[in-house]
C-alpha cells in the first residue's frame, strides 16, 4: 500500500514541471519522459498480481506436473510425464470425465429452458417483471446455501418424496443422492436449477435489443408467433447461445460446488476438481494433481479457442442483425 | 371463433408453464422457510409441508446465529468484501487509465497479458497458487482471500476498459492545460466518471464474494475465519441432523441476498449481462 500513497506526489509534480514548459519547444522530451513512467506506475500493482495469481501459478503448475513433488519436500524429482500417463490410466482419474457428462448434458436442458422462457417473456406478459425475478433468483443464491436447500428437499421423506407420494407417484421415490445410478441426475439437475436463471435472463436481454419497430413490421406482414420466433428473435440470440454451448463444455469440466456440498464426491459423484483437490491436499501428490490440472486447462483453452474460430463475437452478430433487418425489410415490401 | 380458442388456449399453456417454473424454482426455498420455525421434534414428526405451529418461534435462529458462528461469519465477509472490493475498483481502473490513455512501449503487450489471463480459469491454477499464497505467509488470514479476490479479477479490468474509451479525452486533456497532473486527472475527472462501470463491478463482486465458497475453504480452514458460505458449511458436521437449524442459518445467509435483488434489481440483470458477455 505505501507504494500507492507515495506515487501520486511524485507524478502530479513531474507532471506540473511539465506543463509549466508548455509554451517552449523543450517540452516534447519532458512529455516522452513522463508519459514513459507513468503508465507503469499505474500498472504496478495491477501487473504484480497478474504476474504473482496468474502467470506464475501457471508456469510452476507445468513445473510441478513433472516431478513427483507432495507439496511439503524441499526436493522435487524430476519425472518426465509419469503423471500424465497415471491421470489418463487410473481408472478414478478417467470417470471424472463420465461424470461431467451429465453436467454438459444438463448444461443443454438448461439452455433449451431458458430460451424457452425469454421467448415467452419477450411477448406482453402479465407481471412479466415477476417472473423474470423467480426465474432469476437462484442464481444469485449462495452455493453452500443451495446445496443445503436441496440436501432438505431430497433427504429421503423430504420434501420431493412427499410431493411424489401425495400425486399417487410412491413408485418413483429414489435415493436421490445416495444411489450412485441416480446421483448424478440429482446433481446435474440442481446446478440446472442454479444456473438456468443467468441464461434466461442474458437470452432475454438479447431478444429485447430487438427493435419494437422491427417487431411491428413483422406483425403488419401478418408474420405469426413462430415466423418471428424463426426469423427474428433466433438471428439475434446466436452469438450468446453460440457462446452458451461452448462454455458449456469448460463449465461441465469445472463443476465444484454443488457435489462437493451435497455429497462430498461420495457414491460416484466426484467432478475433475473435487478429485484436482482431493489428490493435491488429501493425498499430497500435488505433481499429479498439477498434471489434471494442466490437462483441464489445455482443454479449456484448446474449447476456448474453437470458439473465437467459429464465433468471432462482434461482427457475427451484427451479421445476423443486418440480415433480420434486411428480411423484414423485404417483408415490408 | 377457433383463433380465438387457439389463442386463449396458448395464452393458458404459457402461464401454466411459468407458473410450473415458478414453483420449481420456489419450493425446495419455501421449505426451508418452513422447516426454520419449526421445533425439533415437531420437525421430525411433521411433513415437509405442513405448517409450523409457532411462525413467532426464533429459537433456530438464535441457535444458528450464537452457535454457529454466523456473528463471526457476517463480519470475516464485510471485512473481506469492503477491502477485496476497493481493491479491484483501483486496480481495475488503474490498469484501464494506463492502456487506454498512454502511448507506451509494451502496452501491447500488456493489453495481451491481461486478456490472456481471461483464458486461465483460476479454478485450474489452485494446485499451484496455494504454494504461492502458503510461501507469502498469508495463509489461514483474511488476506489470503483479499489478495486472491483482487488479484485475479480480469472481467472487472475488462469492464473497465471497455467503459474508459467511452470517455472523452478531451475532459482529461482540457484538466491537464489547467495543470492537474496524472494522478490528479485519474482520482478527480476519470474516476468520477467511471461511476456506471464502478457501480457494475461492486455489484457483481460483491455478489461473488458473498457467495464464493472454494476460496475460503481452501485457504482460511481456522474457524475463527469462518465467512458465510463457510460457515454454513460447517452447520452440517454438528447440526447434520438438526435440520431446522441449518433451515434458520440458510435463511440468515438468504435474506441479505434477497433484500440486495429487491432493491438493486435493474443493475443486477444489466451487470450481469456486461460481466458473463465481456
Amino acid at each position: 500500500m505505501s507504494t500507492l500513497t507515495q506515487a501520486p506526489s511524485k507524478a502530479s509534480t513531474a507532471a506540473g514541471e511539465g506543463l509549466t514548459e508548455e509554451p517552449t519547444p523543450a517540452r516534447r522530451p519532458h512529455r516522452t519522459i513522463r508519459s514513459k513512467a507513468t503508465p507503469w506506475l499505474f500498472l504496478l500493482l495491477p501487473l504484480t498480481l497478474l504476474g504473482l495469481l496468474t502467470y506464475l501459478p501457471v508456469a510452476n503448475m507445468f513445473w510441478y506436473s513433472l516431478t513427483d513433488w507432495d507439496g511439503l519436500d524441499p526436493v522435487k524429482n524430476f519425472v518426465g510425464l509419469k503423471n500424465y500417463v497415471n491421470a489418463f490410466t487410473q481408472p478414478a482419474n478417467l470417470r471424472v470425465f463420465y461424470v461431467s457428462l451429465f453436467y454438459f448434458v444438463g448444461a443443454f436442458a438448461q439452455m433449451g429452458l431458458a430460451l424457452y422462457f425469454a421467448t415467452l417473456l419477450s411477448f406482453s406478459t402479465v407481471f412479466r417483471n415477476m417472473w423474470k425475478g423467480l426465474l432469476f433468483f437462484p442464481y444469485l443464491i449462495n452455493g453452500v446455501a443451495i446445496g443445503l436447500i436441496f440436501n432438505n428437499f431430497l433427504r429421503p421423506d423430504g420434501g420431493l418424496d412427499s410431493l411424489l407420494i401425495s400425486m399417487g407417484l410412491d413408485d418413483l421415490i429414489l435415493q436421490w443422492t445416495g444411489n450412485p445410478a441416480v446421483v448424478n441426475y440429482t446433481l446435474a439437475s440442481v446446478s440446472v436449477w442454479r444456473y438456468m436463471g443467468l441464461n434466461f435472463v442474458l437470452f432475454l436481454g438479447a431478444i429485447q435489443s430487438i427493435g419494437a419497430e422491427q417487431y411491428e413490421a413483422a406483425a403488419l406482414d401478418g408474420a405469426n408467433r413462430w415466423q418471428q420466433f424463426r426469423h427474428l428473435i433466433l438471428p439475434s440470440i446466436r452469438p450468446i447461445v453460440g457462446l452458451s454451448a461452448i462454455l458449456a463444455v469448460s463449465g461441465a469440466l469445472s463443476v465444484f460446488e454443488i457435489p462437493f456440498i451435497m455429497t462430498g464426491g461420495a457414491n460416484g459423484s466426484e467432478t475433475f476438481v473435487i478429485r484436482t483437490v482431493h489428490t493435491a491436499f488429501q493425498l499430497n501428490h500435488v505433481g499429479l494433481a498439477s498434471a489434471m490440472a494442466v490437462v483441464l486447462l489445455l482443454i479449456v483453452l484448446v474449447i476456448t479457442w474453437v470458439q473465437r474460430t467459429l464465433l468471432p463475437d462482434d461482427p457475427d452478430a451484427k451479421a445476423a442483425r443486418r440480415a433480420a433487418r434486411r428480411k423484414t425489410k423485404e417483408a415490408g415490401a | 371463433m377457433t383463433r380465438r380458442t387457439l389463442r386463449a388456449t396458448l395464452a393458458a399453456l404459457k402461464y401454466l408453464s411459468l407458473t410450473v417454473a415458478a414453483v420449481a424454482m420456489m419450493l425446495p426455498i419455501a421449505l426451508i422457510v418452513i422447516g426454520a420455525f419449526k421445533g425439533k421434534r415437531e420437525f421430525l414428526k411433521s411433513g415437509p409441508f405442513d405448517l409450523p405451529e409457532n411462525w413467532l418461534d426464533f429459537s433456530n435462529f438464535v441457535t444458528a446465529f450464537t452457535r454457529g458462528g454466523m456473528l463471526q461469519a457476517f463480519a470475516n465477509t464485510s471485512i473481506i468484501l469492503v477491502i477485496s472490493v476497493t481493491g479491484t475498483v483501483l486496480i481495475g481502473a488503474f490498469a484501464a487509465y494506463a492502456i487506454d490513455r498512454f502511448e507506451f512501449r509494451g502496452r501491447a503487450v500488456v493489453l495481451g497479458l491481461f486478456l490472456l489471463a481471461t483464458l486461465v480459469p483460476a479454478v485450474t491454477t489452485q494446485v499451484a497458487t496455494f504454494q504461492i499464497v502458503n510461501s507469502l505467509g498469508i495463509f489461514n488470514t483474511r488476506w489470503a482471500a483479499i489478495l486472491l479476490f483482487m488479484g485475479t479479477d480480469i472481467v472487472s479490468i475488462y469492464i473497465f476498459l471497455q467503459f474508459i474509451r467511452n470517455i472523452p479525452r478531451e475532459l482529461d486533456e482540457a484538466a491537464a492545460l489547467e495543470g492537474a497532473g496524472h494522478f490528479r486527472i485519474f482520482f478527480q475527472i476519470i474516476l468520477p466518471m467511471l461511476k456506471p462501470a464502478i457501480a457494475t463491478v461492486v455489484i457483481i463482486k460483491g455478489i461473488g464474494i458473498y457467495n464464493e465458497f472454494y476460496t475460503p475453504f481452501l485457504y482460511m480452514p481456522s474457524r475463527d475465519l469462518g465467512v458465510i458460505s463457510t460457515s454454513l458449511f460447517r452447520f452440517m458436521g454438528p447440526y447434520g441432523a438438526q435440520w431446522e437449524v441449518i433451515c434458520a442459518g440458510i435463511l440468515i445467509v438468504l435474506i441479505p441476498t434477497l433484500l440486495a435483488f429487491l432493491f438493486l434489481q435493474r443493475y443486477i440483470y444489466s451487470g450481469f449481462a456486461a460481466g458473463a458477455t465481456k
